[in-house]
């Protein structure tokens, strides 16, 4: 039966794996991400899920586990954040390399140094190019019910690629929240037991993902490349599946609001997702035509729909929790890179806010968009990249 | 692998290197020093069988360690293992 609990979205993320029936977990604890382990490691011991449970040395370690796991063909879980995600970096690329539907959640956390253990995307980000797909999680709901829905993405034979489910630490890591938990028949015939694209056999025994000549290399990438594309199609139609059957529905790859006569779109991920919809709401109020575009999938990233938000709109804010250095905000490259050519592309103006864990509440957002609508005014963004409530 | 497979539509999702004899050709060639084998010290306790890291040595039925010349690559590991020095190298040439 279904059932509505109060709990944090780390124990969230541990009712979701249970409920996802994950065979395997490989764990090493870090905060802010610690709970969701120990969560599990609570089900397993009490014997509510059938699960081989790793205690790894490193991140490195709990990869390369599940890779070895997921190779011998069961479902497969682990958490990580910060500084533990970039030990791991290695092994990323071995796990969507050798086409491994892992799933991971990954609390955000900022990078040091100097030490925080706070949120900003800097973690996640910069694994952008692994070959992850990679969501964004605005409150509790979001994060069991994007689990879920990642299993059954990353397990269809179109992707067989990883995926992390980020979260921000604290804000939503360790925030009780209301969440609705399915039925487990009902959840059981959504996510059928995982059919390995490949698998490991003792009686015949081979090794994967050797060294392979120039001649061939490039037509692998390749195929990562489609499988990034055909999922961009799925995770829109999984997405509104969930949404029928157990009635969360997050918009696919963008979750829109406001946007269909907006002459600005204020584009965010994560939880600024949440307060810009509050935003939105209070400039509404004085007449203003804000709407919210919150990227809900980084990686693949959603070109088209950005496209066509911008047949409408006159202007973008993109709100980045998180700085290429020397460049900008990835969110702000990604959407211009995904605008250009276009004909007549709405401003773009990239804003830098709540590194490291600064709160970027409605009211920051509301700053936000009056700036940038004063620039979409002139006709001109007179500071290409924003940093919001810099200390002078 | 390009023997395989003549189209991408062929590949598999990742490569896959099943077991097989001399993928790389006679590899002997490569060899500088030989490994030679003293029957009469050879206790048959198979050290050398365990260690060659081409299966290049084959174990017999009264578990005598015989060496494949067409794949040993000359490495030395089994003549370094030997417990009793059963194993000599030797220059090619000589």
């Amino acid at each position: 039966m279904a059932q509505t609990i109060i709990d944090t979205a780390n124990h969230i993320a541990g009712y979701a794996a249970k409920a996802a029936r994950v065979k395997v977990i490989a764990a090493y604890p870090i905060t802010p991400q610690t709970t969701i382990v120990e969560k599990i490691a609570e089900f397993v011991e009490n014997g509510e899920m059938d699960s081989e449970y790793i205690r790894v040395e490193s991140e490195h370690s709990a990869m390369v586990a599940c890779i070895g796991a997921a190779a011998a063909g069961v479902r497969t879980f682990t958490a990580t954040s910060a500084h533990g995600l970039a030990l791991m970096h290695e092994a990323l690329h071995w796990a969507s390399g050798s086409r491994l539907p892992i799933v991971m959640a990954v609390v955000n956390r900022a990078m040091g140094a100097p030490w925080s253990i706070w949120p900003d995307f800097s973690d996640s980000l910069s694994q952008r190019d692994t070959g992850w797909i990679q969501f964004y999680c605005a409150d509790n709901q979001e994060v069991f019910d994007t689990i879920i829905q990642a299993y059954k993405l990353c397990e269809d034979e179109r992707v067989y690629l990883p995926a992390m489910i980020c979260l921000e630490g604290f804000i939503l890591s360790h925030t009780y929240m209301p969440v609705k938990i399915p039925d487990q028949n009902e959840i059981d015939d959504f996510l059928p037991p995982y059919k390995a694209g490949w698998i490991l056999d003792v009686n015949r025994p081979f090794s994967h993902s050797n060294l392979v000549s120039p001649e061939w290399y490039m037509e692998f990438r390749y195929m990562i490349q489609e499988a990034m594309e055909n999922a961009k199609r799925l995770i829109q139609q999984i997405d509104k599946e969930y949404g029928k059957r157990f009635g969360f529905e997050y918009g696919g790859l963008v979750e829109k609001y406001k946007c269909e006569d907006a002459d600005l779109i204020l584009l965010t991920m994560g939880t600024m997702g949440s307060e810009a919809k509050i935003a939105v709401n209070n400039l509404r109020k004085e007449g203003l035509k804000v709407g919210s575009a919150r990227i809900r999938v980084y990686r693949p990233f959603p070109v088209e729909e950005m496209r066509r938000l911008a047949e409408q709109a006159k202007m973008f804010a993109t709100i980045d929790r998180h700085i290429s250095f020397g460049m900008e905000g990835f969110l702000a490259t990604e959407v211009k890179a995904s605008l250009a050519g276009e004909k007549e592309p709405p401003l773009v103006a990239g804003f830098i806010a709540g590194l490291g864990g600064r709160d970027v509440t409605s009211e920051t957002i509301v700053k936000i968009a009056k700036k940038s609508l004063k620039w979409m005014k002139i006709g001109k963004v007179e500071k290409e990249t924003e940093w919001v409530d810099l200390r002078d | 692998m390009s023997s395989i497979h003549k189209t991408r539509k062929e590949m598999p999702l990742t490569p896959l290197s099943y077991p097989t004899v001399g993928s790389m050709g006679k590899t002997g060639s490569w060899r500088t020093f030989r490994p030679e084998i003293d029957y009469s010290k050879c206790t048959r306790c198979t050290i050398c069988w365990i260690y060659c890291p081409d299966a290049a040595i084959t174990r017999q039925e009264d578990d005598s360690p015989e060496i494949d010349y067409e794949y040993c690559k000359g490495c030395g590991i089994c003549a370094n293992e030997c417990p009793v020095k059963a194993i000599t190298m030797h220059r090619e040439e000589e």
